[in-house]
Order: C-alpha cells, then sequence, then structure tokens
C-alpha cells in the first residue's frame, strides 16, 4: 500500500487544519462577521469619529495610520482567540485532541494544525481589513497586498503564544490573566491606536519586546509607505515568537496528555 | 499481535503499573479485568504509546511500541474508557474525518461509512448531531470509529460501562461478530458476565499486578469451588459461624448476605431446609466469585 502524499512529506497536521476548516465552514458567517465585520467597525467608527479632534500623523489622515494598526490587532485577537478558547474546548472540554491522537497522530500534529489553523482565521481577518482600506480609499495599488504574509506571521506569533496558554490551562478563567496582563496592555504599548512616540522613553523600550509593535511596524510601512526603521528585525522577532510558541506548546502539550 | 513484558508506570512516586506481562495471540479476544484504579486504563495507554512507560518492553501489531507507535495506531482501532467523539460533526462526519487522521482519503471513506453506519445500528441517524444520541448510540459510534482503518486489532476500555441492559447486549453481539471475523480484541472491564461471555482469556489485575490469568472457565475452575449458596435472613451470622462450615469448603459473610462456597451443594441446601428464617439461592461459581476471591470485598474508588 503506497502512504498517502499528506503521510509521505509528513504533514499530517493539515489534518487538524482540514478538520477545523470544516467546522468552521458550517458556521462560516457567524464566525466572520465576529472576525471581520467588528475590527471594521471599529476603524470606521473610531477613525471617522476620533479622527475629527486628531491632527494628521505623518502627514496622514488619523483614520489611515488606525488601520494599519488594526489591521494587526484584528489579526492578533482572531488569533488568540482560536488559540486560547476555541482550542481549549477542543484540548478539554471535548476531548478532540485525545481522539484525534488514538489515531496515528501525534501531539505534535495537533499542536502544529491548530497553530497553523488560528494563524489562518487571523489572515482572514487580516484579509477582511486590508478589503476594507481599499474600500476605504486607504490603501491603493498593489504594494499593501506584501502585507498579507506579515499577517501570516503576527497569526503565527500569536497562535503559538495563545498555544501556551491553552496548555497550561486548567480552565477558562486562566486566560483572564492573559488578556489583562499581556494583550490589554500591549494594544496600547506596541502603537495600535497612536504612535508610540507619544509614550514616555521607558514604556517604548517595553514596547519594542512586543511582537505587535514589530506587527504594527512593518505593517503600516507596508500598507501605508511610511519609514521602516528595521523590517528584517521586525520580521525576525516576529518569527521568533511564532516558533519559540510553537515548540513550547508541543513540549507543553505533550506533558499534558502524554504522562 | 500483542507482547507486553515487565512494564512499569509510576505516577509522581506512586507506580500504577508494576511489572505486567502478558501476551495476546491474533484472533484471540484477551480481557483484562479488576477494580476501580488496578492499573487496567495505564496499560492500556502504555500498549498504544499514549503514555511512556517507566520499564518494559511492548510489541503491538508486530512494531516495537512507543519507537513505532505511530505505525502501530495505525493498524489499530481504538474505543476509549470516555467517549471522545467530536461534537462539532454529524455522526457520519465524524466517522469520515476520523479516516482522514488515518490517511483515508474521503471519497474511500464515503464508501466505508454505510458499512460502519450499519455495524452500529445507526443507520438512520448519519446526519444527525451528536448531543441526539444516547449513551449506548454513542458507543456504538465510538465503535464503529474505532473500525475506519479496518483494524487487526482492537483495544477497547470499558466498553460497556453506563450502558443499560439492551444496550450492553447490542455491543457484546457486535463484539462477538468482530471476534468471529478474526480480529484480536483487548478489553478491559470490571463486569464478569461480559469478560465471561467475550473473552478466552482474562487476566485479572489488582493493584498495578496481573495476579492471575487464564481462559474464565479455567480460572473458575482453579481458583474456586463449583457452587455457591447465599444466604440471608435473621439469624444468617450464627448459622454462618456455626453450622456452614460443617458444609461448605469456605464461607464468607459479608453484611447480611454469607456466601459459601461448595463443592456439592446438597447438603447445604438439606440443612437448610430446617431454618425457616433463612432464605439462600444457589448457583453455580462465575468468573465473580474468583474476582472477589482475589481481590476482596473492600471498595476502591
Ligand atoms: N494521568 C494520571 N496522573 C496521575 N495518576 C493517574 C493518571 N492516570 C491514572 N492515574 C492513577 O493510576 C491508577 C490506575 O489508574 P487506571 O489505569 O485508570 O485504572 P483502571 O483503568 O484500572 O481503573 C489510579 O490510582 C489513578 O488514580
Ligand atoms: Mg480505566
Amino acid at each position: 500500500m503506497t502512504e498517502p502524499l499528506i503521510e509521505r512529506l509528513g504533514l499530517r497536521f493539515l489534518h487538524v487544519v482540514g478538520r477545523n476548516f470544516l467546522v468552521w465552514r458550517k458556521l462560516m458567517f457567524a464566525s466572520m462577521i465576529g472576525n471581520m465585520a467588528d475590527p471594521i467597525i471599529y476603524l470606521v467608527g473610531l477613525g471617522v469619529g476620533l479622527g475629527a479632534f486628531m491632527p494628521t500623523i505623518g502627514g496622514m489622515r488619523y483614520i489611515n495610520f488606525l488601520a494599519g494598526g488594526m489591521l494587526c490587532f484584528s489579526a492578533m485577537n482572531s488569533a488568540t482567540f482560536e488559540a486560547l478558547y476555541s482550542a481549549f474546548s477542543r484540548l478539554k472540554v471535548q476531548r478532540t485532541w485525545e481522539g484525534i491522537m488514538h489515531a496515528p497522530m501525534t501531539a505534535a500534529d495537533v499542536v502544529l494544525g491548530e497553530w497553523i489553523w488560528a494563524a489562518l482565521k487571523a489572515t482572514l481577518s487580516g484579509t477582511a481589513m486590508l478589503v476594507a482600506m481599499y474600500l476605504l480609499g486607504i490603501a491603493h495599488g498593489w504594494r499593501p497586498l506584501l502585507v498579507m504574509p506579515v499577517v501570516l506571521l503576527i497569526g503565527l506569533a500569536f497562535s503559538g503564544l495563545g498555544l501556551i496558554m491553552t496548555s497550561m490551562a486548567r480552565s477558562y478563567e486562566f486566560f483572564i490573566f492573559y488578556f489583562t496582563l499581556l494583550i490589554t496592555p500591549m494594544m496600547f504599548l506596541s502603537g495600535v491606536f497612536y504612535p508610540r512616540a507619544a509614550l514616555p522613553h521607558a514604556i517604548q523600550v517595553i514596547g519594542a519586546f512586543l511582537p505587535l509593535t514589530h506587527g504594527a511596524d512593518l505593517a503600516r510601512g507596508i500598507t501605508l509607505g511610511m519609514p521602516m526603521a528595521h523590517p528584517w528585525l521586525d520580521v525576525l522577532v516576529l518569527a521568533a515568537y511564532a516558533t519559540c510558541g510553537v515548540s513550547l506548546s508541543v513540549r507543553l502539550v505533550e506533558r499534558r496528555l502524554l504522562k | 499481535m500483542l507482547q507486553v513484558r515487565d512494564l512499569h508506570k509510576s505516577y509522581s512516586g506512586t507506580e500504577v503499573v508494576r511489572g505486567v506481562s502478558f501476551g495476546v495471540a491474533a484472533g484471540e479476544c484477551y480481557g483484562l479485568l479488576g477494580p476501580n484504579g488496578a492499573g487496567k486504563t495505564t496499560t492500556l495507554r502504555c500498549c498504544l504509546g499514549l503514555t511512556a512507560s517507566d520499564a518494559g518492553t511492548i510489541t503491538l501489531a508486530g512494531l516495537p511500541v512507543p519507537a513505532a507507535a505511530r505505525a502501530a495506531r495505525a493498524r489499530t482501532g481504538v474505543c476509549p474508557q470516555f467517549d471522545n467523539l467530536d461534537p462539532d460533526f454529524t455522526v457520519a462526519e465524524n466517522l469520515v474525518v476520523y479516516g482522514r487522521y488515518f490517511g483515508i482519503a474521503r471519497r474511500v471513506m464515503l464508501e466505508r461509512v454505510p458499512r460502519l453506519l450499519e455495524f452500529a445500528g445507526l443507520e438512520d441517524k448519519a446526519a444527525s448531531r451528536l448531543d441526539t444520541l444516547s449513551g449506548g448510540m454513542k458507543r456504538r459510534l465510538t465503535l464503529a470509529r474505532a473500525l475506519v482503518n479496518d483494524p487487526q486489532i482492537i483495544f477497547l476500555d470499558e466498553p460497556t460501562t453506563g450502558l443499560d441492559p439492551q444496550a450492553r447486549h447490542l455491543i457484546w453481539d457486535r463484539l462477538k461478530g468482530l471476534a468471529a471475523s478474526g480480529r484480536t480484541l483487548i478489553l478491559t472491564t470490571h463486569f464478569m458476565d461480559e469478560a465471561e461471555r467475550l473473552c478466552d482469556r482474562v487476566g485479572i489485575m489488582d493493584r498495578g499486578s496481573l495476579i492471575a490469568e487464564s481462559a474464565p472457565r479455567a480460572l473458575i475452575g482453579a481458583q474456586i469451588e463449583p457452587h455457591v449458596v447465599e444466604i440471608f435472613g435473621d439469624g444468617v451470622r450464627e448459622f454462618a459461624r456455626d453450622a456452614a462450615p460443617r458444609y461448605a469448603q469456605r464461607v464468607e459473610v459479608t453484611g447480611e448476605t454469607a456466601f459459601c462456597y461448595c463443592r456439592d451443594a446438597a447438603p447445604l441446601l438439606e440443612a437448610l431446609q430446617g431454618q425457616t428464617a433463612l432464605r439462600a439461592l444457589s448457583r453455580a461459581a462465575n468468573l465473580e466469585d474468583v474476582f472477589i476471591k482475589l481481590t476482596g470485598r473492600d471498595i476502591r474508588d
């Protein structure tokens, strides 16, 4: 018997991605509204409403500046919710991961699949944002499309971080810490809503270590043509968060499920 | 099909599997019996490479576990103790999606699904959501799911726990069918009637060790007198202390019942004729008696 291609290439985690896709397809519209429409409403609401009181930032309207940040912010949120709440219900409540591992699948296959899946959802949210940017006349030409790999990378970074939490969580309440201590402050330290230069220097330094900061700098550079200080460093930081996140989650899930 | 040698496993310093060895031949139905916490599930999980043992060697379907656990699981079916069907999918989708984890193409699975549903008696439930299924239906679906890869060896961890008698009989019927088709079955249970009905051979496990192993009938013959008389009623304690030992080889009193194990029950039953306050139930010894004798009467939780 010849092995199917996915098995031969060691890409079994794609079965987990496929599983999640099939479930997502069933509730596609509800899910799209949550993941895609919501951030766009924020963008227009804040951009137009707050923008009326704002000076231009680096020569651009506030809504343009905000759009670059919201693109990353919505990618971060999508990946985070999927990697925390959805993944945790499959790990603990539904025992889906356990079931999958009774087949010839390993903990690494499962975690890798969930990691990619959450990042794909982030990419979808990011794409919706990008479409909105074109429709609102914020993005022009083909160059902003190059932000897609960056959005995927942001997705992988936050999906990796989220899965670490999930693999340690005993209940949904555990995630409140993650939001309060990391995600919410990050929103304000990473320059999503205003330039980081507005913050005290010490806080800017903290911001420099956060993945969202690097995502936002890259996204604004690519979609809005803002100057990028060190784009490759940004990519490197995001990639580091992504790979460390997923490898640590694999270890933690192995420890949790295979003990 | 399965060889386990000197398996050890500890959880945080407590050894829950202590040097278990057994083998299961192709086509055999082997039952692992034991009270709660005996280490049955842990043993099965080690066999499947789902938990790392501390010591011991395991060969499953000709492959070393855990080294080749993935390949071994590809040839194995698993019906776990706690249902982990996928509630996000319908009955039929559960089978198709599970087949994908084995690398079985969707197209192939769609061909297999009707047969699997028929096996599970769920033909008219193909498009049903899981939360509309009864416990028995879920178990049958889990069993059908364990067959998506057409395995030659199937692990069943307490396949009928929590089911009503009708549902249990249906599962037994399916398991007998699987055994008759030449598949190797390894099941755990604490229902002795289940083991007696289904298993060619049973191993009795207690506190992490296999303490007896044989064909059910042989085990009963070797371990225990063939007749059991259960006596209850006013004055049963006095009767059990003073009179019963004269007729029975072994007498055990638990609560308000005296269990008398006899090579020949007739003299005891005759003696009981005069005891109008006592009632008696005479029956053949079964695996449960052996089990109780070997593992004791105290409750394990
Ligand atoms: N993951 C685990 N962590 C710690 N202890 C465990 C774990 N799994 C099982 N045990 C303990 O190991 C013992 C044997 O459990 P188990 O194999 O489930 O028994 P059985 O299936 O025979 O009821 C029990 O005392 C149980 O509490
Ligand atoms: Mg068990």
